[in-house]
């Protein structure tokens, strides 16, 4: 009855050999690939590093008022401007000016790639059903596997640096991107895509002109909640050398400095209400359209 | 389309079956399978079965029917929005059921164009940019769409109204714009599927208004769906009635109201208004010879009611029906008007057998 008390697992030098297995091969090719794939992502750093640079070279004036531009550009209210300015000069005053740009240049480069990458998945998704039904439970891994976990392919791939670090953050962003882009393109309404039909509109022209239009506020959904999802990794994003707000936070957890770790947390949480509200608004100004004036 | 005259739109023996499995069926139910039998055995759904309607151009073609009587289905076969089972649909002598991909998505953008019991206006647009949508999908430049539809803007009464959004407008006004969207595209075919349906009563009787005088111009070849018997014989130049997915009767409003095929829809016509659908031909005492008209005239094609308005502030005397040539063709009593109202059977008698009933 040994069995029914202790799992019958596998033999342990058979699950030995299967692990080391893995793990070699998986070395090996990191061995002969790990060079070409660093290459594939070069772009990549000069994208993350023009913009790092950009945000950190900037006089914070200049910064201040472009980020005060493109919070009224997009919501025209004072009240999340004046927000706004009011964080980004706390941040300044408390000694975290650098640290809050190198993260917000991360995040944005992030949301770009993740845009850019998670719509076009998306779009496919929502035109069939067997593209859907695969992505699914690859975007659910994507959510629930622990991150440490991914961390470790990517470290051993590209070491560490700025760009595993983008890697495991877009991984972990992403998911929302292309579920609610999925999601608005198939909440379009039936009855006006049989019109764009019975007007002879090409695949194309549905896409552009009636799809993608009537699923921006859900696909705006999505870019907010893969910002906020992108800045949840920022701590996690440090352990492997990603600069900015994290590694503050990291050196505070191992030191336990609890204000060191609270002033740099609140800092976080501080851009994450910036871009939360502005992008918020303005997705709400992109369906003006949509408030009833008339019953 | 100046020089070639559009050859009207030509249904034949289309059968629908909606099912997984519907070509395997066509044959059994070309062999009298009923709807019912269908159902039960094969679990499939027989949309239509074997339509038959020629539709002439410039004329309007009102299909009615109570819902699920398959006539939504019916009308989105002559754009081929829903694919036959089996049968032919030609327009203009081409065969819609046959084109590829992109010959029947040029035959939409060029040939046909549709207004829908939704609207299915897009929300995001405003109502310049809706009405437009038809002829950007052609891939017309900015300043012809533009032109095109402003112009019909303003014949159907929109004109002010073109940066609103669609959810500001009432229905009636969502329709116009629904309406000058289809108009716009200039393409001989108007597809109206139950377009005023959703409208309440006053501004649906509007929008037909509108449809007739617009009509009286553009002479487009039109079929409307309708469940509502009075918009039927108010618009339709030709009426089918369709039951179950088969048609029961097809013919002019006179043909409906005086000589309904069978009981169903002998029911239906029951409560109409016959004053108002009935021409005098189908009352009048025929002329045996060729007296020349004595006192006032009216013309062929008078309903009854304004030929009683007509007779009752006149002197009180028999009045001669005349063709558009001026050619007496019989003579009205106003004793013969008032039964013609009142009575349900008063004008079935053989003599009014009302000529030239084909449209």
């Amino acid at each position: 009855m040994d069995w029914f008390y202790k799992f019958p697992h596998m033999n342990d030098d058979a699950l030995r050999s299967l692990k080391k297995a893995i793990d070699e091969g998986f070395r090996a090719f990191t061995r002969s690939y790990g060079d070409t794939i660093e290459f594939l992502f070069s772009p990549l750093q000069h994208f993350l590093i023009a913009a790092d640079r950009f945000m950190t070279q900037t006089p914070w004036p200049i910064i201040i008022l472009l980020i005060a531009a493109i919070a009224w550009a997009a919501t025209r209210n004072l009240r999340i401007v004046g927000g706004c300015f009011v964080t980004l000069l706390l941040i300044g005053y408390f000694d975290m000016w650098d640290d809050t740009m190198r993260t917000i240049a991360m995040i944005f480069v992030c949301t770009v790639l993740s845009i850019a990458i998670g719509i076009p998945i998306g779009i496919l998704m929502s035109r069939s059903n067997r593209v859907q039904r695969v992505i699914n439970p690859i975007l659910d891994v994507m959510q629930t596997m622990p991150s440490f976990v991914y961390l470790i392919p990517v470290v051993m791939l590209l070491g560490i640096g700025k760009v595993p670090g983008l890697i495991a953050v877009v991984i972990y962003a992403i998911p929302p991107m292309i579920r609610l882009t999925d999601l608005g393109i198939r909440l379009v309404d039936r009855d006006v895509l049989e019109a764009a039909d019975a007007f002879g509109a090409s695949g194309k022209q549905k896409l552009f002109k009636v799809q993608l239009p009537l699923a921006l506020p859900t696909i705006m959904a999505g870019i907010n909640q893969t910002i906020m999802m992108a800045l949840a990794m920022v701590v996690i994003a440090s352990m492997i050398g990603v600069q900015g707000l994290g590694q503050p936070v990291l050196k505070a957890i191992a030191n336990q400095y609890f204000t060191l770790g609270m002033f740099n947390g609140l800092a976080i949480v501080g851009i994450a209400i910036i871009f939360d509200r502005v992008s918020q608004a303005y997705g709400k100004r992109l369906q003006k359209h949509r408030e009833i004036v008339h019953g | 389309m100046a020089e070639h005259a559009f050859g009207g739109i030509k249904i034949r023996e289309l059968y629908k079956i909606f099912g997984p499995n519907a070509a395997a069926h066509i044959e059994s139910v070309k062999n009298g399978l009923t709807k019912t039998e269908l159902n039960e055995k094969h679990g499939h759904v027989l949309g239509l079965r074997d339509i038959n309607i020629e539709i002439p151009s410039g004329r309007i073609q009102v299909i009615m029917g109570l819902s699920g009587s398959g006539k939504s289905t019916l009308i989105r076969h002559i754009n081929r929005l829903i694919d036959p089972t089996s049968g032919e649909v030609l327009v203009d002598g081409v065969d819609v059921v046959k084109m590829s991909e992109t010959d029947l998505r040029e035959f939409r953008r060029q040939q046909t164009a549709m207004v829908f019991q939704k609207f299915a206006l897009l929300p995001h647009r405003n109502v310049l940019d809706n009405t437009v949508f038809g002829l950007e999908v052609q891939g017309l430049p900015q300043s012809v769409r533009a032109d095109t539809a402003m112009r019909w803007l303003e014949q159907v009464g929109l004109k002010g109204f073109e940066q609103k959004y669609p959810n500001q407008l009432s229905g009636g006004m969502q329709q116009r714009v629904g309406l000058a969207r289809a108009l716009a595209n200039d393409a001989p075919v108007l597809l109206m599927d139950e377009a005023y349906s959703a409208l309440d009563p006053l501004i649906r009787s509007d929008m037909q208004t509108i449809l007739l005088d617009l009509q009286k111009e553009i002479k487009k070849t039109i079929v409307f769906i309708t469940h509502d018997l009075d918009e039927a014989l108010r618009l339709g130049d030709q009426i089918a009635i369709l039951r179950d997915g088969e048609v029961i009767q097809q013919g002019t409003s006179q043909d409906i109201v005086l000589r309904p095929a069978d009981d169903y829809v002998a029911n239906f016509v029951k409560d109409v208004n016959r004053g108002r659908v009935v021409h005098v031909e189908a009352v009048m005492q025929p002329l045996a010879g060729h007296a020349a008209p004595s006192g006032p005239t009216i013309a062929a094609g008078t309903t009854i009611e304004e030929a009683v308005r007509l007779l009752v502030s006149g002197p009180e005397k028999d009045v001669t029906v005349v063709d558009p040539t001026g050619k007496p063709l019989g003579v009205v009593t106003l004793r013969q008007l008032a039964g013609a109202i009142v009575s349900a059977h008063g004008t079935t008698s053989p003599s009014a057998a009302a000529p030239a009933m084909a449209g």
